[in-house]
Parts: C-alpha cells; sequence; structure tokens
C-alpha cells in the first residue's frame, strides 16, 4: 500500500469508498505516525486512538453494509482544542482547563462526526487563541516541522504543524486574528478563514465573539473546500450564525482558472517590517495570476494602518468579557479554598494560577479599554475603525473580485525571539486583521520558500463576505500553476522528520 | 494620552479578579505601557462622525420558540464542577459569615 500519510483528503475518500483502503487501516497510519514524530512536534495535546479507531471502524462497517459514504468519510482530522468534544479532554492551551472533559460536542465537532471524519485528537495553541506562535501554550510550544527551533504560528500552530508533518491530512483551526492564516502561511499549508457567520461558533470557547471563526486546514485547497463545506451552513444554536446557503466551493477548487478575474494589491501592505524573501515571492505570485489571465490593479485601504491598533483593543475588550466565566465555581480550576477564603478571593488565587502570562496581560488591557474616562477614547475609537475599514473593503471590491497580499510580514521566526515582547509578536498579524474586523472571508495559499531562509511564504486571497468561493477558485489556480512550476507540492521539500 | 502606572495596572488587575505578585505588576505596568502608547492611535478618529461598528453582521435579538428540548442532566452539567453537593455547585462562602 502507498504512503497513506501522504494523501490527500481527497484521495483518502476516495481510496476508503472504493475499498482500496480500511478506514481503520488509514486512521492506525496516522497514529503510527502521531506516535513516531509528535515527541518531537507537539502538534498534539490530546490523541483520541480509542475514539479515532471506532470513529474509523463505524466508516468501515457503513460501506460494509452498502450505505453511501460521504466526501470526507473516513479521512482522519486533526482538531484544535478550542472546540469542545464530549467525552475527550479540552483545555484551550490553559492550566485553568486541564483535565476538564465536556459533557457536549461543538457544532462542528457534531458535523465532522456526521461525515465520517475521524477524528485523530486535539491539537496545540496558545492559550485561549491568544498568540501568533503557540509559545503562549500552557502545555510547552509547537514546533514548525519545516525547522523544529521555529514556531509554527498560532494561535493554530498544533493543527498547522500536524498536517505540515503528515500527522493528519485535515485540520481545524481557528481565526480571530490570522490564527488559521498565519499558520497556514509559516508552514507551507493551506488556511481559510470563512466569512464571519458562516461556521457555527456553538461549542468554540469564546475569545473575541465578534471576530472568532472557525475554519478548514489542508495541504490542499480542494481538501480545505471539502472540509469548508463539511463544517458550514447555518446553526440555530449560534444567534450569530448566518442563514444563508454557503456557495458552492468544492466546484471552484476544482475550476483552477481565473481568466479575466480583477484582482487588487492593496497598496498599504507593505514596506518597512517586510522580509525581503516574502516581498519577492509575493511579486512572483502576482506576475503568476497576470499570466494566469488576471487583471491586476493596485489599490488603497487606506484606513488599514489603524487595523493592528484596533484589534488591540477590541480583542482584549471582548477577552475580559469572554474569559469572566472562567470563575473557579462551575468547572475547571479551583485555587485557594480552604473554607475560610471567600468567593471572590478563590476566583483570584484560580486565575491567577490558572491563567498564563499573555492572557493576563489582555484581559487588563481590555479592562482598561472598557473603563470609564477611557472608553470613548479607546473602544469607541476602534469601533469607528473599524467602520473605516469595511468602507476601505466596500470601495475595493467596487473594483475588484478578490484582494491579495503577502499572509504574513516574515517567514516563521525562531523560538523565543519574540517571546516577552508583545508588540513585536502581535506585528505577525499586521496583513490578517483587517478581513477580521469586516468579516469578509481570506484564504493563506503556499506561494514558495523565502530565498534567504528556505522557508514557506502564504500568499493572502481575501474575497467579500459570502464570496468564498473565490478564494478557491483564486487559490485553486495558484495552487495548480505553483504545483506544476516547482514539479510538486511545497510540502515535498521540507525536511524529513 | 498619558501612560499606566503600577498603581492602575494594580486596581485593574482587582477588577479583573487576578491575584497578581508584585513582581508581575512591574513587568506588567512596563508592557502595557508599551501597548497602550501604540494602540493609541485609534484617537485619531475620536473626532470623526463615523458610525461605531460592534459586529460584522447586522443581526439583532435572534430569537427561538419558547419549547422544551433535550438538555444536559444535572449529572452531566456537573460533571466539571470542583465541588457538588444534592444537584448544585458547591461554591466558597459569598456574603461572608455573620
Amino acid at each position: 500500500m502507498a504512503d497513506l500519510i501522504r494523501f490527500t483528503a481527497a484521495e483518502t475518500a476516495a481510496a476508503v469508498a472504493s475499498g482500496d483502503v480500511s478506514a481503520v487501516e488509514v486512521a492506525q497510519a496516522h497514529l503510527d505516525r502521531i506516535s513516531a514524530v509528535d515527541e518531537k512536534v507537539n502538534a498534539f495535546l490530546h490523541v483520541d486512538t480509542e475514539g479515532a479507531l471506532a470513529a474509523a471502524r463505524a466508516v468501515d462497517d457503513r460501506r460494509a453494509r452498502g450505505e453511501e459514504l460521504g466526501p470526507l468519510a473516513g479521512v482522519p482530522l486533526a482538531l484544535k482544542d478550542v472546540f469542545t468534544t464530549k467525552g475527550v479532554p479540552t483545555t484551550c492551551g490553559s492550566r485553568i482547563l486541564e483535565g476538564w472533559v465536556p459533557p457536549y460536542d461543538a457544532t462542528v465537532t457534531r458535523r465532522l462526526k456526521d461525515a465520517g471524519v475521524v477524528i485523530l485528537g486535539k491539537t496545540n495553541m496558545d492559550e485561549f487563541a491568544m498568540g501568533s506562535s503557540t509559545e503562549n501554550s500552557a502545555y510547552g510550544p509547537t514546533g514548525n516541522p519545516w525547522d523544529l527551533a521555529r514556531i509554527p504560528g498560532g494561535s493554530g500552530g498544533g493543527s498547522a504543524a500536524a498536517l505540515a508533518a503528515f500527522e493528519a491530512p485535515l485540520a481545524i483551526g481557528t481565526d480571530t486574528g490570522g490564527s488559521i492564516r498565519q499558520p497556514g502561511a509559516v508552514t507551507g499549508t493551506v488556511g481559510v478563514k470563512p466569512t464571519y457567520g458562516s461556521v457555527s461558533r456553538f461549542g468554540l470557547v469564546a475569545f473575541s465573539s465578534s471576530l472568532d471563526q472557525g475554519g478548514p486546514c489542508a495541504r490542499t485547497v480542494l481538501d480545505a473546500a471539502l472540509l469548508h463545506e463539511a463544517i458550514a451552513g447555518h446553526d440555530p444554536l449560534d444567534s450569530t450564525s448566518v442563514d444563508a446557503p454557503v456557495p458552492p466551493l468544492v466546484e471552484a477548487a476544482r475550476r483552477r482558472e481565473i481568466r479575466g478575474m480583477r484582482i487588487g494589491v492593496v497598496k498599504e501592505f507593505g514596506g518597512e517590517g517586510y522580509q525581503d524573501g516574502v516581498v519577492q515571492r509575493f511579486q512572483e505570485a502576482v506576475e503568476l495570476l497576470r499570466e494566469l489571465g488576471a487583471e491586476v490593479v493596485e489599490v488603497s485601504c487606506p484606513s488599514f494602518t489603524l487595523a493592528l491598533p484596533a484589534y488591540y483593543l477590541i480583542a482584549p475588550s471582548e477577552a475580559s468579557s469572554n474569559l469572566a466565566r472562567f470563575d473557579a465555581m462551575r468547572y475547571g480550576l479551583r485555587v485557594g479554598d480552604d473554607g475560610g477564603r471567600s468567593a471572590e478571593e478563590v476566583t483570584a488565587l484560580t486565575r491567577e494560577a490558572g491563567f498564563g502570562p499573555e492572557v493576563k496581560r489582555r484581559i487588563m488591557l481590555g479592562t482598561y479599554a472598557l473603563s470609564s474616562g477611557y472608553y470613548d477614547a479607546y473602544y469607541g475609537s476602534a469601533q469607528k475603525v473599524r467602520t473605516l475599514i469595511s468602507r476601505d473593503f466596500d470601495a475595493a471590491f467596487a473594483g475588484v473580485d478578490v484582494l491579495v497580499s503577502p499572509t504574513t510580514p516574515t517567514t516563521a521566526f525562531p523560538i523565543g525571539e519574540r517571546a516577552d515582547d508583545p508588540m513585536a509578536m502581535y506585528l505577525a498579524d499586521l496583513c490578517t486583521i483587517p478581513s477580521n474586523l469586516a468579516g469578509n472571508a481570506a484564504m493563506s495559499v503556499p506561494c514558495g520558500l523565502a530565498p534567504e531562509d528556505n522557508l514557506p511564504v502564504g500568499l493572502q486571497i481575501i474575497a467579500p463576505a459570502m464570496a468564498d468561493d473565490r478564494l478557491y477558485r483564486v487559490g485553486g489556480a495558484v495552487e495548480a500553476a505553483f504545483t506544476e512550476k516547482w514539479g510538486h507540492p511545497l510540502l515535498e521539500e521540507a525536511p524529513a522528520l | 494620552m498619558p501612560g499606566i502606572t503600577r498603581e492602575e495596572v494594580a486596581h485593574l488587575a482587582r477588577l479583573s479578579r487576578l491575584e497578581l505578585k508584585d513582581e508581575e505588576l512591574d513587568h506588567f505596568a512596563e508592557q502595557l505601557d508599551v501597548i497602550i502608547g501604540a494602540v493609541a492611535r485609534v484617537s485619531e478618529v475620536a473626532g470623526q462622525d463615523v458610525p461605531p461598528t460592534s459586529h460584522p453582521l447586522p443581526l439583532t435579538n435572534v430569537m427561538r420558540a419558547d419549547e422544551v428540548r433535550p438538555s444536559l442532566t444535572p449529572a452531566e452539567a456537573l460533571s466539571g464542577a470542583p465541588a457538588a453537593e444534592d444537584q448544585r455547585f458547591r461554591v466558597p462562602q459569598i456574603l461572608g459569615e455573620d
């Protein structure tokens, strides 16, 4: 049998459906791979061997009974540890939830199970999804499979690293300011932030509710489309869920043709702070888009220069409120309950012991931004910036179908380099944040290796809200053209683990 | 925009229910001062006549029918509780003794 861990999700599903291989064999091959390499990579916080094999057996049984299998039945997946999983630990990378076993499934978890997807386990992440490197996990950092001494991005570094290390062909992430796209870019994988509201947040532990969006991570654009279609769609359990049909994504990914599309290059994403090799690969990608028949123009979005400051007021403000639920009363850690201390004292001692430094920083920053006296200057202004950014996008999309930029200003940086310099860390999300503030759709797709360090560079594609299909059309065309140019997928150049 | 003092950080920690250690207060005061200095740029737009956006979707008050539906059993709901008693969450004293 060919190397099952190198199959795409589409190939795996086809092989399982045809009976060339059983879902159990596929699951076992991936569990073996995790056993072999994850001590080095640390992509997984929890591996659910028993649950994965049981799910795979169920797919094999359904096939044996002659039932029709869905397009992802029997395909293994790595789930970011921020989605609840009934009976399987969920920590959000935090000590405060160590050992917590949720009594219910997130809607995303439920839809994956219903699709016959085999959930291998839960992946490492920056605590409560706050970070750009996965160094803020309470359970140790994840290594980038391209260079284990470097960060795999964050907050969803575990999900992206699991793909790049061939521990899973599919993964789920969440993107509040770039936590799917930035890890995708720095690991040479595909990551998509769907339109806000198009994938249910029910059972997704909240960081910043008006920005958080779950989405697909994969090694190919088509695999991402298959996974995106499996998890998207209206959910009555999420009051911010969009009640509108999901555009045909798989069809768009298969089209691989962009002749006549109008593509805008955002002028503000570039200049100081951008690594030379990133800019070079990005410009080559833009040239490729032209060769493929797209009409490329430069567009200006002047308010984007205020996106990062606005984000670091809005997201911490919402986080300071959302994380108030970790009060040591109903679930999770409880510290200092000696019979003499009050509930308030126990709460404060528990949060001190259970939260890491970045979470504490953001809770206090948000509390500050929402205080009377500062509210108008900070939170109020940030909300105005949000309106201005949406207007810039609207103006740009009046003239073009999609926008493109580098996904991140630099390639993967060494673990530890920015760990105690929050502002330097925050710059990793410079290009990804505007889409979260506006709620539109965006993808990162590999566009080569930076010549100076041989590390992956991502091309970001941004589409208007509910036009996620355009991401797949452009991403699919770019991926096909680059693969032909390189003679193989980018990940084949990654060193052996 | 004024910087943030160690006393202000101590106050924020109290409001945030974080029992910070002294060395954390010093460290966070320094870092929060830098971060607030950087994000204060948003106040450039404070005077502009622009409506605020709190949320990307134009949704308000999504309602559902008030019907009994399956839900967690008491045992499931209490399964993660640090302490439970008589189908309730057992918590430390809230009002003090008197």
